[in-house]
């Protein structure tokens, strides 16, 4: 396959000056002899939200792991804020997905916001007021300062991701990572994420990068789609990139997209090992 | 008659002398009670309550060896401590891999110091306090030896406390932030042999959990601050071991049972109190919290 818009234009709203946090440019990324994506192009500018989706294995995770620093690139160029990836760079901020906590973790909410401001460094976890000044500025922003000393394991799906952009936050990045954070939450909690996010990016111009299998709970955010499946990928907007023919190229079979009522429904893409969607269905 | 057996059990006629002749092993004891207390709550957050009990294992066989060689028992200790950290370091990160293998490595480690126990001809006492404990037997090299070690293991982990904070409770952020969560893990490992191989020396290697899980396992019950949790452990673990050598010493039962039951006891209590915090809501909240 040919690929044909290998490079993702930004939207025309955010094109002018505004600056670019991420570039990847003809980027590949192997495991093993295994080529997970090549020839990527992709710009990500201040304030910008691109989803990324697609099946297991096909390199969405791997992405983000290169982004952090932790998988070099098998050939092509990465730069964040025009510099090389770092591992630990305070640039990034990562939030993973919800997983249960064992109930008598030794963690409340602030302490794992604490984590991500200095959970790093060497030494004794000795405190400051700054530092807690800081921890509940963050609660704060999220709204979870109602359950700041809660512990992690007393909480719901919904709190912990709260606190997990708290977390996130801490450095004050210019770029977030998220690792499926709506996963397992029902759509009310999805939606409170989802808004947090938008504001964040909205106030602060922080740049989103947002790994997800599900496109809808994020839609009225996203500026742009990456869709990786099996080695190729497109780019572009959701309306570009969510059609019938589109999807039936990338995956190499028939599969329809509907778009109704401001959501996409996909019917027959091939989701293999992936327990949540044994149908095939994206909804 | 039944005080004919209490008398026999307990005598605390000449305490005050007694007292004096075990002052360096009161102060050992002290000193272990903070290590096992700092350690444990590390024990706690990885999940390595087995491990210790594996490492334990070992450690004893090296310490058996010692004895059969007549080297030191505290150095032999040690090398079996390090050896079964460096085998379970290098069994990986995953629980599962990891338990299996120490569930192999167990039974062979308790075998050899069998063997060589059963080749030892010296005093009996000798080979029983290493299974079950010994520390009024605990000399003054000794007592040197362990507070040694223990003090590199103190240093150690004033170093690494927060990313192995960081990387044994969130590693998936921890590795993005930059944690070196791989590393980390034998390192830990490192030290935690260290920690059971002294704590070997005073409750054996039977009951080495007594002090080495028991005291964290209390406090994450009645708290979840990272703060509280190693200053409660400590003194949990402290009171266990100190209390039990002042209460043995007028008792010709070893140590180890009053160590473990007084372990056992402030565990149990932690429970109730925690199961009642749990029942009220744990902290203040209010109550008509926005959900999300």
């Amino acid at each position: 396959m040919t690929e044909q818009s290998g490079t993702i234009a930004p939207q025309a709203a955010s094109v002018g000056g505004t600056p670019v946090v991420l570039s990847l440019t003809d980027a590949e990324l192997r495991r093993g002899e295994r080529v997970l994506w090549s020839g990527l192009d992709l710009e990500l500018r201040r304030g910008e939200f691109i989803a990324i989706l697609g099946p297991n294995g096909s390199g969405k995770t791997s992405l983000l792991h290169a982004i952090l620093g932790r998988l070099p690139l098998s050939a092509g160029a990465l730069l964040i804020n025009g510099h090389p990836p770092r591992r630990g760079s305070d640039l990034i901020g990562y939030i993973p997905q919800q997983r249960a906590v064992a109930p008598h973790t030794p963690l409340r909410a602030r302490d794992l916001v604490r984590l991500g401001v200095d959970g790093h460094r060497w030494g004794l976890p000795l405190g400051s007021r700054g530092l807690r000044r800081r921890i509940d500025e963050l609660l704060t922003e999220v709204g979870a300062q109602a359950y700041a000393d809660m512990p992690l394991g007393l909480l719901s799906g919904g709190e912990q991701q709260r606190v997990r952009v708290a977390q996130a936050l801490a450095t004050d990045p210019a770029l977030l990572l998220c690792d499926e954070p709506l996963l397992s939450l029902d759509p009310h909690h999805q939606h409170a994420i989802v808004d947090l996010l938008d504001r964040r990016r909205r106030a602060h111009g922080t740049a989103v990068l947002f790994v997800t299998h599900e496109l809808n709970p994020v839609l009225p955010l996203v500026d742009r789609v990456l869709y990786l499946t099996g080695g190729r990928f497109r780019a572009g907007t959701p309306d570009e990139v969510m059609t019938s023919s589109v999807l039936s190229d990338l995956y190499g079979g028939p599969v329809e997209v509907v778009r109704a009522h401001g959501r996409y429904l996909i019917a027959g893409a091939p989701v293999p090992h992936h327990p949540d969607h044994t149908e095939g269905v994206q909804s | 008659m039944s005080t004919d057996i209490w008398h026999q059990i307990f005598n605390y006629d000449d305490y005050g002398q007694l007292l004096a002749l075990v002052a360096n092993s009161v102060i050992a004891a002290a000193v272990l009670g903070v290590v096992g207390g700092l350690i444990s709550t590390f024990v706690m957050m990885r999940d390595l309550a087995f491990a210790v009990h594996g490492i334990a294992e070992l450690s004893f066989a090296g310490a058996a060896a010692a004895l059969l060689l007549g080297a030191n028992v505290v150095a032999g200790s040690l090398a079996g401590s390090v050896l079964a950290a460096a085998v379970i370091g290098a069994m990986g990160v995953r629980v599962r891999d990891r338990n299996s293998a120490i569930g192999v490595l167990m039974p062979f480690g308790l075998g050899l110091g069998v063997l060589f126990l059963s080749l030892y001809k010296g005093r009996a006492a000798n080979k029983f306090g290493l299974l079950t404990g010994q520390i009024v037997a605990v000399d003054a090299p000794q007592t040197a030896w362990l507070i040694g070690v223990s003090v590199v293991v103190l240093l150690v982990l004033a170093v690494i406390w927060r990313p192995l904070t960081f990387a044994s409770l969130d590693p998936d952020v921890a590795a993005a932030r930059g944690v070196p969560v791989r590393a980390l893990s034998p390192v830990f490992t490192l030290v935690l042999g260290l920690a059971v191989a002294t704590t070997i020396q005073i409750v054996g290697a039977l009951l080495v959990l007594a002090l080495v899980v028991t005291p964290a396992a209390a406090a994450t019950r009645v708290t979840a601050s990272p703060r509280l949790i190693p200053l409660l452990s400590v003194l949990f673990a402290v009171t266990s071991v100190v209390g039990g050598i002042l209460i043995a010493l007028g008792s010709s039962i070893p140590i180890s049972p009053y160590v473990t039951t007084i372990a056992f006891v402030i565990y149990l209590a932690c429970r109730a109190a925690g199961a009642v915090r749990t029942r009220s809501g744990w902290a203040r909240r209010p109550p008509a919290v926005v959900a999300g």
